[in-house]
């Protein structure tokens, strides 16, 4: 149960969208990938998932490199949620976790008694259960994205990969999805756009910039003033949260000043 | 929640060698304090938010399989020469098993068995075959307004048609010069937008959709072209007939080549219903679920193109078939692929029959472009089903 990213680089082009990161992530930890808009956390996630193949590099889950691995049975070990919102067809609910099963599943075969008990399980795990007739379309972003999670249980993975989960979802949703993130006991990886939430649920943070990982480290140790100056472009403050005493950050500008000639 | 206080324990133990005092906080993350697990909203019967009314197969599918035997059978009886239906089932069934006739009811026998009834079973390989290719191309570009004819190869056939039906060329073939011909120009039509619309990333919906529209216009132009410079009128007025769609130059001969390649590209689309669910979601989440987009878009590419090609080359372009009934099937049944697939080819085979049997009786003895009716019948239908259900094409 645990990722190992070693020496990653994806190449399009000519130009280096990642250089040669390495990352792991222990049993059952919560790691975090940070980053400014296009610093690579996307691509380097979609190498997770198959859905780009790195020029250089692997992905091990539990040793095992994914590539050398069928796409069913990396989709076996290593669920994701892909930032896409795209579904042009409206499933209904159950459909939708159905098709985490799909890589345990034979072409023609129909859907066995565990996969039944296993989609229901998922749906139940994310307290979504009542939602399994609706059409996925008419869910609210919260609801989806609990949905997508019991799809990616579904599949009964080792390792689940997330990009940017708490996307367009407002704040108790966000705070929700990453506690059912944590409650599924798996090892994660996920891209996060809010420090704060990072900081707050990570175990381990990476921060990636052009492509690079730069720092990496326990949130408290890994946010501080000066990288966040320098990755991010701002000015932060450190404060503690109040009961968990986690690093919360405040932001301001950051007023770069103007060289004298 | 027995895994979220280690974790949060662990958190705030890094903290806490920095500020002891937070120690004497709990030290339970906050989030924690919200059940994750907690909808304690009404739980809205299934289905009844969004009005959608799921038949179930088992009922579905042996209405639909007696519907079609029945529309086979009306489809051989049904026409102008005002045969009885004792006569009908006579000749169907001497021409089933092979049985005899009496000399003097040669011409009936004709009717029924060599005109109408290979009428009715080409109809019902069409009807199947667009449905088919209709959910396999609208997956395949995620596009709910895609039917069979938006990759181009359709109005590539036409091509290849016209010119046997208006210059007569491959008049060395006979009566296999038109199917071969707009098969043939179908197959090239197919490798000129396989060809214009990969990238290296393989085939992208967008590049596929428009390659597929532009050359649509460019073979149609060829075709519009080849109509205007006939000077025979006739001629012109069949290459019409063959743009609009229709069953009419139908025999056993043109029955296998089209059911063969129908059958075929039924069984891989019913093989792949689960990939293509994964597809219809998105090419990551695809990937995410262990099914390969790439491989998986070029296998329906060559599906669809062979199977349209097929098709189109024995009844000419009939449209609405394969942009409607999977539509239709889907407010019926849902979105599922494996339902989708076991009812749509139905469902098109039946509606062609009836549609063709129209084309035959409305005007007799004038024949109407099926295309003509399959928009007829179906535009009410589908506004009516449309109304019917709250069913959404992609948005909500």
């Amino acid at each position: 149960m645990r990722l190992d990213i070693e020496a990653l680089t994806v190449e399009v082009s000519g130009a280096r969208l990642v250089d040669e990161v390495t990352l792991s992530a222990d049993n059952g930890r919560l790691v975090g990938l940070v980053g400014p808009n296009g610093s690579g956390k996307s691509t380097l996630l979609r190498c997770a998932y198959r859905a780009l193949r790195p020029s250089a590099g692997a992905v091990l889950v539990d040793g095992d490199d994914l590539a050398a691995l069928s796409t069913r049975e990396g989709a076996r070990r290593l669920a994701a949620l892909p930032q896409e919102a795209a579904a042009e067809f409206d499933f209904t609910v159950a459909e939708v976790v159905a098709m985490g099963r799909l890589p345990h599943q034979r072409s023609v075969a129909r859907a066995s008694e565990e996969d039944r008990r296993v989609c229901a399980g998922a749906l139940a795990q994310v307290g979504a259960a009542h939602l399994a007739g609706r059409g996925f379309l008419s869910l609210s972003g919260g609801e989806k994205q609990r949905v997508l999670i019991a799809r990616a249980l579904a599949q009964q993975p080792r390792v689940l990969v997330l990009d940017e989960p708490t996307n367009h979802l407002d704040i108790a949703q966000q705070l929700e999805v990453l506690a059912l993130v944590r409650d599924s006991r798996l090892t994660v990886l996920t891209a996060l756009h809010d420090l704060n939430l990072a900081a707050l649920h990570c175990d381990l943070l990476y921060v990636i910039r052009a492509g690079r990982i730069v720092a990496h480290g326990p949130p408290h140790d890994v946010l501080s003033a000066e990288l966040l100056a320098e990755v991010f472009g701002v000015r932060a403050h450190r404060v503690p949260h109040p009961e968990s005493g986690a690093v919360q950050l405040l932001f301001d500008r950051l007023v770069v000043p103007t060289p004298t000639p | 929640m027995p895994h979220g206080a280690p974790r949060a324990r662990r958190r705030s133990l890094g903290y806490a060698a920095a500020r002891p005092e937070a120690k004497a906080n709990t030290p339970v993350a906050i989030p924690l304090a919200r059940p994750p697990a907690a909808p304690p909203r009404p739980a809205p019967a299934t289905g009844a938010g969004r009005g959608r009314a799921p038949v179930t197969l088992p009922v579905l599918l042996p209405v639909l399989g007696a519907g079609l035997v029945l529309s086979l059978v009306c489809g051989a009886g049904i026409g102008a020469s005002g045969l009885t239906w004792g006569e009908v089932a006579r000749h169907l069934w001497a021409g089933l098993s092979g049985g005899t006739i009496a000399p003097d009811e040669v011409s009936a026998y004709t009717i029924v068995w060599e005109l109408r009834f290979p009428r009715a079973v080409l109809a019902a390989v069409v009807g199947a075959g667009l449905s088919a290719i209709g959910v396999a191309v609208q997956a395949m570009v995620r596009n709910a307004l895609a039917d069979p004819f938006v990759l181009g190869i359709s109005s590539g056939a036409a091509v290849g048609a016209n010119a046997v039906l208006i210059f007569g060329a491959l008049g060395a073939l006979g009566m296999w010069a038109l199917s071969a011909a707009a098969f043939g120009s179908a197959l090239l039509a197919m490798t000129l937008v396989y060809t214009i619309a990969r990238t290296p990333r393989g085939l992208t919906p967008l590049r596929l959709v428009l390659t597929g529209t532009a050359m649509y216009y460019g073979f149609s132009a060829i075709t519009t072209f080849m109509v205007f410079a006939a000077d025979r009128g006739e001629a012109a007025r069949s290459a019409m007939m063959w743009l609009l769609g229709s069953l009419g130059g139908a025999s056993w001969a043109s029955v296998p080549i089209a059911a063969g390649a129908v059958l075929g590209g039924l069984v891989h689309l019913g093989w792949s219903a689960r990939r293509l669910n994964a597809l219809a979601m998105g090419d990551e989440t695809a990937a995410a679920l262990g099914v390969d987009a790439r491989r998986l878009r070029k296998e329906l590419f060559l599906v669809s193109a062979a199977v349209t090609g097929a098709v189109v080359a024995v009844s000419g372009a009939i449209g609405f078939v394969g942009l409607m009934v999977p539509h239709g099937v889907r407010m019926l049944v849902g979105a599922d692929h494996r339902r989708l697939l076991a009812v749509a080819p139905l469902v098109g085979a039946v509606l062609l029959i009836w549609v063709d049997i129209l084309s035959r009786v409305v005007l007799a003895p004038v024949e109407l472009p099926v295309g003509v009716l399959t928009a007829v019948v179906g535009v009410p239908c589908f506004i009516l089903l449309m109304r019917r259900h709250s069913y959404t094409f992609g948005g909500v």
